[in-house]
């Protein structure tokens, strides 16, 4: 076995995900077989390869610092689940 | 005649003759739409109002003398990941399912510009997570060639949009194989650009290093056409690099006499269906006939490109779908009092499983111990597999190989199985994972009347050599004009 229920249960925490029994079940069978077919890379020898960061090399670009206007305010709350016409409205945060 | 199965080359020179409208054809492909859109479910929304509008304005600049190139009144679609301001762009997922940008991407941007009429938003594996368009939450698309098959994916509405007529050409977008698997599966053309020719401004980030929008159509030529209106820098997206931007049109046409072609020997693995093997050798002898010389070539490491691709992939959407949180925008569980809780349950109802057990792997192979065993070492494994690519451009024009190991497969088949349904896209990805481009183009039929596709790859920028050889390859195969039965 390449991944436990527990590590599956821990990573699901990490990723913010709520999964239930059932899921944390089909999920370790599965990322075990995805994970055991990657073991695959552990056969190639990589010595002294630098790995690919970029996909394109030259494509890391700078632009000045120009302060611009961003969306207004009614357009970014347009998508919002829940707001009061000037924020996002979440559940408390600080007790 | 109806025109919803013409070329955009076609249509274009209709409308100069003045022998129809964009309005009238718009208008036609609402009735096919109409027509077979309850078998095929290409679409997630149509766009009928804007449409017709955007047909009428159109037919008025034409009517002024002002009409803007080959595009202008042209009906084509558009993948539902890419951003349409003011109409909803869901991704395939429940979490996006009321989503309506504010901002349109910039290769919809230049559509516009460019004068085309945007139909509606096609159909997609959830966040483009799938080969079949199986996952997306808005019910599955069916393949115009036989319904039980998938269309593929994940830019399964835009391919079998095409395939089925109901719009002339569309954009798709290809991380893994997304676009040139279902073109192959759909018997249309498919092109995935080099990565950084078109912008990704308002593309729904999957996996940032690998992701590119490129055309899918009916022939090579409303390929080119399309991709000289969506390439070149953007200011938005500083991964768009500023190559100048031929008219790709040019290359069609041209004769590939002389050139040296790469058919690369591992691409010829078992489990290779016969059918796709012999359509492969059919475009090699035409190839041959067209005066190049095909070459065996050596692509040593292609066997671990689907491995490595499902490190780095679900590695960079772990954290590119970290934002969808149910603050800002989309889906929120209801009722949360917690605000981990509702991270947790938002998620949750969000995603679909492929989505959540990719965001699983991915998670897991960048967390604290387990980066150096996979994350750096795909990362490795890449670069190998960009020199491979490298070494074998250095002494070929273009690459010719299957584009799929098997034809369109059944709905369902691979559904229960992750592990299978990622290796249907083994001759695609490593093309992503060397950001160079590759376009699939269809070569004939099995005896069941599927369609099958080859594939051709170039080095980086060299879409040109592509569009000539693509070309020349499609009139020498002079595919016959068969359609589906709908």
């Amino acid at each position: 076995m390449k991944i436990t229920e527990d590590q599956v249960a821990h990573v699901a925490h990490l990723a913010r995900l709520n999964i239930d029994e059932k899921e944390r079940e089909v999920f370790t069978k599965q990322l075990d077989d995805i994970l055991l077919y990657i073991d695959m890379l552990n056969s190639v020898d990589t010595t002294d390869v630098a790995p690919m960061t970029h996909a394109m090399e030259g494509t890391e670009t700078f632009r000045e610092d120009v302060v611009r206007s961003s969306l207004p305010v009614d357009a970014a709350l347009a998508n919002a689940p829940d707001d009061d016409g000037a924020s996002f409205k979440v559940p408390k945060v600080i007790e | 005649m109806e025109p919803y199965y013409l070329t955009v080359h076609e249509l274009e020179g209709l409308l100069r003759a003045g022998e129809t409208t964009s309005l009238s054809i718009t208008e036609a492909m609402f009735r096919r739409i109409d027509d077979v859109e309850e078998r095929i479910h290409s679409y997630i929304t149509l766009m009928k109002e804007t449409a017709l509008e955007a047909a009428s304005a159109s037919d008025q600049r034409r009517r002024e003398g002002a009409a803007r190139g080959p595009l202008d009144g042209i009906p084509v679609a558009v993948k539902d990941l890419i951003c349409t301001m003011g109409a909803p762009t869901t991704c395939g997922s429940r979490f996006l399912e009321r989503f309506v940008p504010p901002y349109d991407a910039t290769t919809v941007e230049k559509l516009r510009d460019a004068g085309a009429v945007i139909l509606g938003k096609t159909n997609m594996d959830e966040f483009a997570m799938g080969s079949s368009t199986e996952t997306s939450y808005f019910g599955v698309t069916r393949n115009p060639w036989d319904l039980e098959r998938v269309p593929g994916g994940s830019s399964g509405g835009s391919a079998s949009a095409v395939a089925a007529g109901e719009c002339i050409a569309s954009l798709g977008s290809d991380t893994g194989g997304s676009i040139r698997q279902p073109a192959a599966f759909c018997g249309v053309v498919g092109l995935k650009p080099t990565y950084g020719r078109v912008s990704r401004y308002g593309l729904v980030a999957f996996a940032s290093s690998l992701d590119q929008i490129g055309p899918l159509a009916r022939d090579v030529e409303d390929c080119a056409i399309l991709l000289t209106v969506i390439a070149g820098h953007d200011k938005r997206d500083s991964t768009s690099l500023s190559a100048p931007v031929p008219d790709y049109r040019d290359f069609v046409g041209r004769s590939i006499a002389g050139w040296t072609v790469g058919i690369p020997r591992e691409y010829f693995i078992e489990g290779i269906d016969p059918a796709v093997a012999a359509a492969v050798n059919r475009a090699v002898a035409a190839m041959k006939d067209l005066g190049a010389e095909c070459r065996e070539i050596s692509l040593p490491h292609t066997r671990y490109g689907i491995a490595a691709y499902y490190v780095i992939a679900p590695a960079e959407a772990s954290s590119n779908l970290a934002r969808y949180d149910g603050i800002r925008y989309g889906f929120r569980s209801p009722g949360e009092r917690e605000l981990l809780d509702l991270y947790r349950n938002t998620r949750a109802g969000g995603f679909g499983p492929e989505v959540k057990r990719r965001i699983m792997i991915g998670t897991y192979s960048l967390s604290s111990g387990y980066y150096e065993a996979y994350y750096k070492k795909a990362s490795q494994v890449r670069t190998l597999m960009k020199q491979d690519f490298d070494e074998a451009f250095a002494a070929c024009d273009v690459i010719l190989a299957p584009a799929t190991p098997t034809p369109p497969f059944r709905l369902g088949e691979k559904t229960d199985d992750p592990l299978q349904m990622y290796l249907s896209d083994v001759f695609a990805a490593p093309a992503n994972l060397a950001g160079i481009p590759g376009l699939s183009l269809p070569c004939g039929f099995t005896v069941n009347g599927l369609p099958l596709g080859v594939q051709l790859l170039a080095g980086h920028f060299e879409e040109g050599k592509l569009i000539q050889a693509a070309a020349a390859l499609e009139k020498a195969l002079s595919a016959e004009q068969r359609r589906p039965a709908l």
